[in-house]
């Protein structure tokens, strides 16, 4: 059974000028021990889709319908409070920028002895006891002798450990990780994808990855959602996406990734660029910049539905016809 | 013919130095010593003109510092920066230098920290044509300035917008053409790409392929990013803690890479392919402020014996590449 | 033609962001009102009353100590009553408002000259520079403002004959205030700066060999200006409460020519005898001014600097 489930997500923003409709209608679940990414170019709205689920959308941005639904339990419309409660001991959250997480006045043992203590309940010396093993297992050498440093003393990579140590306190079940590597240099990358793909096998999380890096995507993921002005284009396993995309998007979007030993004079690319959320088209949205696009592309958002034989799905009237005459 | 007239870049013993100690008050009350970070130290290498040369590494490795330098917006500490064969910066530090020039112009990261805010686009690109006397009246002007506009792909109406009206990609179509308005032979390229999504990247490094092609350009480019290396460059040097470790014709590079560091890039850049697990590898780069002796990679290098913690290593040419590592050059 | 040009102008002026946050903003309308209205009044005052306070041969001790109009012993000509002297104590307002905003205003316009050019050079050249000025700035910060202002007051004082006093006794007070509040402009603009010529714009502008001062001129002066003129509007209500606190303790203006503050100071004699309103309408006045502009000032800086909140 799914861990987290998503149903039919709409992320709004009241403007003077009229609602703005940032995510639209998004539906996914994620499975114990499953990575699933979110990717997608800026603005598509993958971001808001994570912090939307883990209730922590800037206002005047809020969750506008749908069903978030954890562990059988619809979240979509806690408290604050209950949120605070649900996000300590089920969510973890893991930012891009390790040190918007961190305290910088408080040593990293004390910020994680006190998480752990908010939300179980155990005795201080177990509280270390814990705090130390978690340094532990996201691997940081010496932990007895780094509780109490500060989170300046650490390097980039370290203090993104310190961070996945911190969301890693009570336990959860899900963790939601909005870019964590996008701040960090290319060899520490590896070294925390290897770290978040270990805690998904090893401990059963259910991980939700959102990032632009179709890289950090094929390497760490196992079924990829690739988002598009709001919506959905294209989900499934991770492989097929990329190896044999469906969508035209993300047609294109495989094709502009520039690849070593590829010698193109000129990169595909797709011209054009996302429509801003004001402007966006009626029909599908990708329509305007789609070299494969119909009349009926134009009039008609096609809904996301289930490519035959293929366990994924995507949204685009090419094979929703295939559907209708097969 | 003489090789130095090819050169459109040469850069002899460059070191750029930066004094980051704390103030001296502080300094003679704690009893610190002075602390020099040694952003570059010591790099010799040259661009043939017409040909893109990529300056590759990881955050904190000096390509940026190399970048601004050879702009001329830093002064060297000591070494030659020729460009064109002209000494364009050279190591002594004047205070009434001027910086930069009409044929080396620059293109930057950030889309939105590039272009003064306040200014209309068509008085951004129309700076450099003003300040070099390019245009003989205002008609003039404008008619350089709509060319430009077109020719970075945009339109002259364009010109009367402000920057935020832009997005991040056209953004930095407008810095292109405030680059290519003074008329230059050389740009430096300072990681141009790495604030855009892919798909806008695609089109930004098409555009500059296609601008080098009908200009007859040369570049400097800075990247971090080894497949969009990968895809601009003829030559490519990486670098680490503010020295080169190896320079290199693009094909050698990905098919055979000499130097321990160049191998670890290889290995660590994401596959999209996913064929292989890249096998992280432990450690980050020390702090420059107090580089390791010796070789500064032999901490995290799997071949370090223990002439590379005492020795460092030069550029020596080996084959088509010049690779400056103690193993490689034992034949290890 | 021209008309459609000015009605699309103006659409645009109602569509802006700006606008809208201030049409949606009750507090801000309010002291927008409040303020505009202080400005109409107090320079308007000629025309708006017949009485003039300030000459001391039109006022009549007869007519003194009356109390507001509608009191049993008002009367309805000085509908706020009058003072000791029998000056009208609402024209007194409308021309002491008149004294404390023009004194407002040009001692901030004074700091700012003082403050942004010194704290521009100070962020933009760092090192050395960077330091001698801002450690006077910080020297000048440890002494209140109301202090230095006292002392500029005091040697103007010495230096000036009496009867020459009362004619720069407003300049005396502009410049004293003015060179006591520029160190935070100067803070201000000076972290402006800092963050602005770490910009790359900044470097494309030097690799093309524009001059230093040219650069200040054109691309950090005008991205620093913004902020700290918002941050003015505060410092205009600063101002006014220096001037009225000086006026008050008998350094500020003369009493032949009260700004709100010596309007407090002359009728705070008459408290305790039961003569209230010689000092209550002048002190509710400063309140409700020093109350709206400051509401203005921070509405702005929220709408224009977030971030700053």
């Amino acid at each position: 059974m799914a861990v987290l489930e998503v149903k039919n997500l709409k992320v709004e923003f009241p403007t003077r000028r009229g609602v703005l409709t940032a995510v639209d209608g998004i539906s996914l679940s994620i499975e114990a021990g499953e990575i699933l990414g979110i990717v997608g170019e800026s603005g598509a709205g993958k971001s808001l889709t994570g912090a939307a689920v883990v209730g922590l959308l800037e206002p005047p941005g809020e969750v506008a319908g749908g069903e978030i639904i954890l562990h059988g339990r619809d979240i979509t419309h806690l408290s604050d409070k209950e949120m605070r409660k649900v996000r300590g001991a089920q969510i973890g959250v893991i930012f891009q920028d390790p040190l918007t997480s961190l305290n910088p006045l408080y040593t990293i043992g004390r910020q994680l002895t006190e998480t752990i203590l908010t939300h179980v309940r155990l005795s201080p010396a177990q509280a270390k006891d814990k705090a130390i093993s978690l340094l532990h297992e996201v691997g940081i050498p010496a932990p007895e002798m780094r509780l109490n440093a500060y989170p300046h003393e650490f390097s980039g990579g370290m203090r993104q450990r310190v961070v996945i140590a911190l969301a890693l306190c009570c336990d959860p079940s899900v963790i939601i990780a909005d870019e964590p590597t996008t701040a960090l240099d290319v060899s520490v990358q590896a070294q925390i994808i290897a770290l978040l793909k270990r805690l998904a096998k090893e401990k059963g999380v259910a991980t939700m990855l959102v990032t632009h890096d179709m890289g950090v995507i094929a390497e760490a993921a196992d079924r990829v959602a690739v988002m598009y002005s709001g919506r959905l284009a294209e989900i499934g396993a991770v492989r097929k996406v990329i190896d044999e995309p469906k969508h035209p998007y993300t047609v294109g979007l495989m094709g502009s990734i520039p690849q070593i030993g590829q010698n193109l004079k000129k990169l595909p690319n797709i011209p054009g660029a996302m429509p801003r959320l004001n402007t966006r088209p009626i029909g599908c949205a990708f329509s305007p910049r789609c070299t494969k696009s119909q009349d009926i592309c134009k009039i008609k958002i096609p809904d996301l539905s289930p490519i035959p034989k293929e366990n994924r799905h995507a949204a685009c009237w090419l094979y929703q016809e295939e559907n209708e005459y097969a | 013919m003489n090789m130095h007239e090819d050169l459109m870049l040469d850069v002899q013993d460059l070191k750029i130095h930066f004094d980051v100690s704390s103030p001296l008050v502080t300094r003679t009350l704690k009893g610190l010593p002075k602390s020099v970070l040694k952003a570059v130290d010591g790099l010799t290498f040259s661009i043939v003109k017409g040909q893109t040369f990529s300056l590759v590494g990881e955050s904190g490795c000096g390509k940026s510092t190399v970048a601004r330098s050879v702009a001329g917006l830093y002064a060297p500490t000591s070494g030659e920066v020729l460009v064109n064969g002209d000494v364009k910066n050279k190591g002594v530090k004047s205070r009434g230098r001027k910086k930069g020039s009409r044929a080396v112009q620059m293109i930057f990261q950030d889309p939105y920290a590039s272009l003064d805010p306040r200014w209309r686009v068509h008085n951004i690109i129309a700076e450099p044509i003003r300040a070099f006397g390019l245009a003989k009246d205002k008609k003039a002007e404008k008619f350089q300035v709509d060319t430009l506009l077109e020719q970075v792909g945009l339109s002259s109406d364009d010109g009367l917008k402000y920057p935020h009206e832009f997005s991040g990609g056209q953004r930095q179509r407008i810095s292109i053409a405030r680059a290519l308005s003074s008329k230059p032979d050389f740009l430096i390229c300072d990681e141009p790409t790495s604030a855009l999504d892919v798909s806008v990247q695609a089109q930004i490094l098409n555009l500059m392929t296609e601008l080098q092609d009908r200009l007859g350009l040369t570049y400097l480019f800075i990247s971090h990013d080894l497949a969009v290396i990968d895809h601009i460059s003829d030559h490519i040097g990486v670098m680490y803690l503010g020295r080169l470790c190896e320079i290199t014709p693009k094909s050698e590079l990905f098919k055979n890479p000499l130097h321990p560091y160049t191998k670890l890039l290889l290995e660590t850049i994401p596959d999209l392919k996913g064929k292989k697990s890249r096998a992280p590898l432990e450690g980050e780069v020390p702090n420059p402020i107090n580089p390791p002796t010796g070789c500064t990679f032999h901490p995290r290098c799997p071949s370090a014996t223990r002439r590379c913690i005492v020795e460092q290593p030069i550029l020596r040419p080996i084959g088509k590449s010049q690779v400056a590592c103690h193993a490689v050059e034992e034949g290890r | 033609m021209i008309l459609s040009n000015l009605e699309s102008k103006w659409a645009g002026f109602l569509d802006h962001d700006v606008t809208y946050s201030f049409l949606h903003s009750p507090t801000a309308i309010i002291a927008a009102i409040i303020t505009v209205s202080f400005f109409i009044l107090s320079f308007g005052a000629p025309f708006i009353t017949s009485y003039t306070p300030f000459d001391p041969g039109s006022l009549d001790l007869m007519d003194g100590f009356i109390p507001p109009a509608w009191t049993s012993d008002g009367v309805a000509e000085h509908l706020l009553g009058t003072d000791g002297q029998g000056r009208d104590i609402l024209a007194a307002i409308f021309y002491g408002t008149q004294v404390s905003l023009t004194v407002g205003l040009l001692s901030v316009v004074l700091s700012i000259s003082i403050g942004i050019p010194l704290g521009i050079i100070a962020g933009y050249f760092g090192g050395i520079t960077d330091t001698a000025i801002m450690r006077v700035a910080d020297v000048q910060l440890t002494i209140p403002p109301i202090l230095i202002a006292l002392m500029i007051d005091g040697v103007a004082r010495t230096v000036f004959t009496h009867s020459l006093h009362e004619v720069v006794a407003i300049p005396v007070l502009i410049v004293s205030i003015g060179i006591a509040s520029w160190p935070q402009y100067a803070r201000i603009s000076r972290s402006g700066a800092m963050v602005e010529r770490k910009k790359d714009y900044i470097a494309a502008a030097q690799l093309i060999q524009t001059p230093t001062y040219l650069i200040l001129i054109r691309h950090i002066v005008p991205n620093v200006f913004g902020p700290t003129l918002i941050v003015a509007t505060i410092g205009v209500a600063v101002a006014i409460i220096i001037e009225a606190t000086l006026s008050f303790l008998g350094v500020g203006v003369p009493p032949t020519a009260p700004s709100l503050g010596t309007l407090i100071r002359i009728g705070n004699d008459f408290v305790f005898s039961g003569e209230w309103w010689i000092t209550f309408f002048p002190a509710f006045t400063l309140v409700l001014l020093v109350l709206s502009v400051n509401l203005i000032g921070d509405w702005l800086r929220d709408t224009f600097n977030p971030k700053l909140r």
